[in-house]
């Protein structure tokens, strides 16, 4: 390349075959959940296929850019594009807790209220209007998740994981790759613990406490909402891996680290989602 | 105004020693806004052609009381699939085109900001509407609820709901991906010395829109998994019984489903807002007050949500709010109406194929603008609630809003992409066609509304059966008209009077300085910014 970088100079990528590998990954993916839940022959060999190929393409397509990156192909319009962009993508991940904790919020405070309200008392007769409630079509008893336990622990996690990550920034930046690896390895550590005891959480809940994804709305919101979270810590926890890689390869300077920063915004994002589900799930 | 200037700023290509590919392999690798901005335009076409057979058989099964042709199943999934095929598969795709076609040029840029990226969110694309057109040859057929997917119907269906609510993932993916894109590209790529309000209009609708998308898609995305978890995995939030309710649906869908209506609205309010200035020989009137209006209108919708739902439940002080939050759109879209009147005053006006479009889309967007205020008072609503008058209604404000405008744009900006003029007999007697077929497509559809005809039922008492016939006569015509478009296009790709670099002498705009075709490569570097060359 004759312009590597230069400041004036747009950055247009070659064209690639991934975009292509990561659509038919989709196709597969929906093909095979269709059929496996309406329970039809080879759908889960379909699936994994899906994820096979998903996988393929992430891993090609995530190391031309770091390939790319690495090359000093990008300049800093690059480097201000993608800071916009994770931004948005954050954005649209926020709005789409903003859909289940809309729910939540509605059933509370509406759907129970107005089930137990002497307008439904033919249809729902004696039941009263209390949270938790798995709904007047319930016989099941249940336990109620307390915030004091697992869940608090989770919280210390989480937050301590936010400061070891800032740590790690901190070193990056001073050139001080041992703090910047130390840093990074225990984030990833705290971020796989909580997803252990999260596990952990939900076998009491389904062992001990009778609390299942079926039980009513209480279940439904309760496993949805951290469940979509603990999906969300599994990716950053791999993506703080990916990055953890990385530095050990020597990839990152002290002035150019986006993939890093990102990564961290992304993580921090993810621990602002739990204080939320901390506060109105487990505790009010 | 450019003409000498142009050529510095286009050809040239860095990556002119690479080989790059050929023939098919070339659409499905590019990394070329113009070439995906093509691959939309023409996938939206295609769906447009799919959408609209949907239409044609409920208008043909309409045209005469009783069943004649289609089951009522059968008639229930070709309208869930019309709307939804249209909407995300026709519509939104073509401005998505126009867009990647316009934008980088209209800000001196040289592609989208993730240029690979951009061939993802159109490659998404293939996949769903597959999923969408296969639904129909499942066991149970395809989703059957309408296009909103209301529980507890949507919850009784068959494989074919499945299939739908993963169609609408993976094109929520493709459209957060292309928003996230397009917004990038708008803030960060604009050639030095075009600030946010010299920028040209579309893009400023863009940037709204591609907003509007990031924020309502994901809702879309929680209310259908929410659905697909009730449907296989036990979860009750939309099942009284588990102390849910099917109204929480509603209210999902609609904080989604209300700014979709700008999602589509606003790209064509862009379009408009360049043509008319074009073929008035003036500047758009009002450009601060534009840019207000489009910000003020996407900020509203998001707060309007419960006027698709008077009749299933809500409170009368919600009601309330909801009308009153409602009529105020209509201040921010009346400025923009009064301004694009106002930029015709008193100009030098010409009435080419893309004019004619925009003054359709004037008229008819507004009539569909006052019946949809209309159908904000709570009071009336109630009575009209899902009658032939909302269909009329929001196909005047789909049909002749988008699409009408949609065409203003092909037509306004074919010289620039092909090199070429495209035939104006045709193109006008493609409007003529389209303006009175549609009229008589639609039109009495508000009578049906009004005498109390329900839509998305198969049948109807036999008072209706004249309106219906007329109605079936406009649809059957308007549909056969839009073939002309395909007669247009073909020719115009082919050959046809070379067009300038600037064939409509009223244009104004970067995109104007380039030569036409545009080059495969534009702005490699970024273009100076000539002030007067703003708000085109």
């Amino acid at each position: 390349m004759s312009h590597p970088a230069s400041a004036s100079r747009y950055f247009v990528p070659q064209p690639s075959h991934w975009p292509l590998v990561g659509s038919c990954a989709l196709l597969l993916l929906a093909s095979g959940a269709v059929l496996m839940m309406n329970s039809i022959a080879n759908g889960g060999f379909v699936l994994i296929a899906g994820f096979a190929v998903l996988a393929t393409m992430l891993f090609g397509w995530f190391g031309r850019v770091i390939g790319e990156s690495e090359g000093q192909r990008y300049n800093m319009q690059v480097d201000r594009s993608f800071r916009w962009a994770m931004g948005w993508f954050i954005f649209s991940e926020v709005m789409f807790f903003v859909a289940f904790f809309g729910a939540l919020f509605y059933i509370r405070v509406l759907a129970i209220p107005d089930l137990a309200s002497p307008a439904q008392a033919a249809l729902w007769e004696g039941f009263q209007d209390s949270w938790p409630s798995a709904g007047p079509g319930a016989s099941d008893p249940f336990s109620k998740m307390h915030a004091w336990g697992v869940p608090a622990i989770n919280t210390l996690l989480l937050l301590s994981s936010g400061a070891t990550l800032t740590w790690a920034h901190w070193g990056l930046v001073a050139e001080k790759r041992s703090q910047l690896i130390i840093g990074l390895a225990l984030t990833i550590a705290l971020g796989v613990l909580f997803l252990c005891l999260q596990v952990f959480e939900y076998g009491e809940a389904y062992e001990h406490m009778n609390l299942k994804l079926t039980t009513g709305v209480y279940g439904s919101t309760f496993f949805m909402l951290t469940g979509f979270h603990g999906f969300h810590v599994t990716l950053g926890v791999t993506m703080l891996t990916v990055i953890l890689v990385r530095v050990l390869k020597g990839h990152f300077t002290a002035e150019r680290h986006f993939a890093f920063e990102g990564v961290a915004w992304y993580w921090h994002f993810v621990d602002v989602v739990w204080l939320g589900l901390f506060i109105v799930i487990y505790w009010l | 105004m450019h003409a000498t200037s142009h050529t510095g700023y286009a050809g040239h290509h860095d990556h002119d020693s690479h080989a790059h590919p050929t023939g098919w392999k070339r659409w499905v690798t590019t990394t070329n806004h113009k070439d995906i901005g093509s691959m939309y335009l023409w996938f939206s076409f295609v769906m447009f052609l799919v959408g609209g057979a949907m239409s044609l058989i409920i208008r043909a099964e309409l045209f005469t009381p009783g069943l004649q042709y289609v089951s009522p199943e059968f008639y229930n999934q070709m309208l869930t699939l019309h709307a939804l095929i249209m909407v995300f598969g026709a519509i939104m795709p073509a401005f998505v085109g126009f867009a990647n076609w316009m934008i980088p040029m209209m800000i001196g840029a040289s592609d989208m900001a993730f240029a690979r990226m951009n061939n993802w969110s159109f490659w998404l694309l293939p996949p769903a509407a597959i999923l969408l057109t296969a639904s129909i040859f499942v066991p149970g057929g395809a989703a059957g609820t309408g296009w909103t997917l209301y529980p507890p119907l949507s919850i009784q269906m068959g494989m074919g709901m499945d299939m739908a609510i993963f169609a609408v993932h993976i094109l929520g993916m493709s459209s957060i991906m292309g928003s996230i894109n397009i917004i990038t590209t708008i803030l960060n790529m604009r050639t030095p010395g075009m600030t946010l309000m010299k920028m040209p209009l579309f893009c400023w609708t863009w940037l709204v829109t591609a907003f509007l998308l990031i924020a309502s898609m994901p809702i879309l995305a929680g209310a259908v998994t929410m659905l697909l978890t009730d449907r296989h995995f036990g979860t009750s939030f939309f099942a009284a019984a588990g102390g849910g309710d099917p109204v929480l649906f509603q209210h999902i869908f609609w904080f989604f489903g209300h700014p979709e209506v700008y999602i589509i609205a606003l790209p064509a309010f862009g379009v408009v807002s360049h043509v008319i200035p074009a073929f008035s020989r003036k500047p758009l009137f009002g450009y601060v007050s534009m840019v207000y209006a489009i910000a003020a209108i996407g900020l509203i919708s998001f707060f309007v949500w419960a006027h698709h739902m008077y009749v299933t439940g809500i409170p009368l002080t919600g009601q309330l709010y909801f009308m009153y939050a409602t009529m105020l759109i209509a201040v921010p879209t009346g400025v923009k109406v009064f301004n694009w009147v106002t930029t015709m005053w008193r100009g030098s006006l010409t009435f080419e194929t893309p004019m004619l479009f925009a003054l359709g889309f004037l008229v008819l967007f507004t009539i569909g603008g006052l019946t949809g205020l209309v159908l904000a008072m709570t009071a009336v609503d109630i009575q009209l609630q899902d009658t032939y008058y909302v269909v009329a209604h929001f196909h005047y404000v789909m049909v002749a809003g988008a699409l009408f405008s949609a065409y203003a744009g092909l037509y306004f900006w074919l010289p620039k992409w092909t090199g070429h003029m495209y035939n104006e007999s045709i193109g006008k007697l493609h409007f003529w066609l389209s303006m009175i077929f549609f009229n008589i497509a639609f039109f009495p559809q508000h009578f049906l509304g009004l005498a109390g005809m329900p839509r998305r039922i198969p049948d109807y008492a036999q008072q209706f059966a004249d309106f219906n016939v007329i109605s079936g006569i406009g649809a059957f015509g308007f549909g056969f008209s839009q073939l002309l478009v395909l007669v247009v296009v073909f020719q115009t790709v082919r050959g046809g009077a070379r067009a300038g670099s600037r064939p409509w002498d009223g244009a104004h705009g970067l995109e104007w300085t380039l030569p036409s075709p545009a080059p495969y490569h534009t702005f490699e570097d970024p273009p100076p910014f000539n002030q007067a060359e703003a708000h085109g």
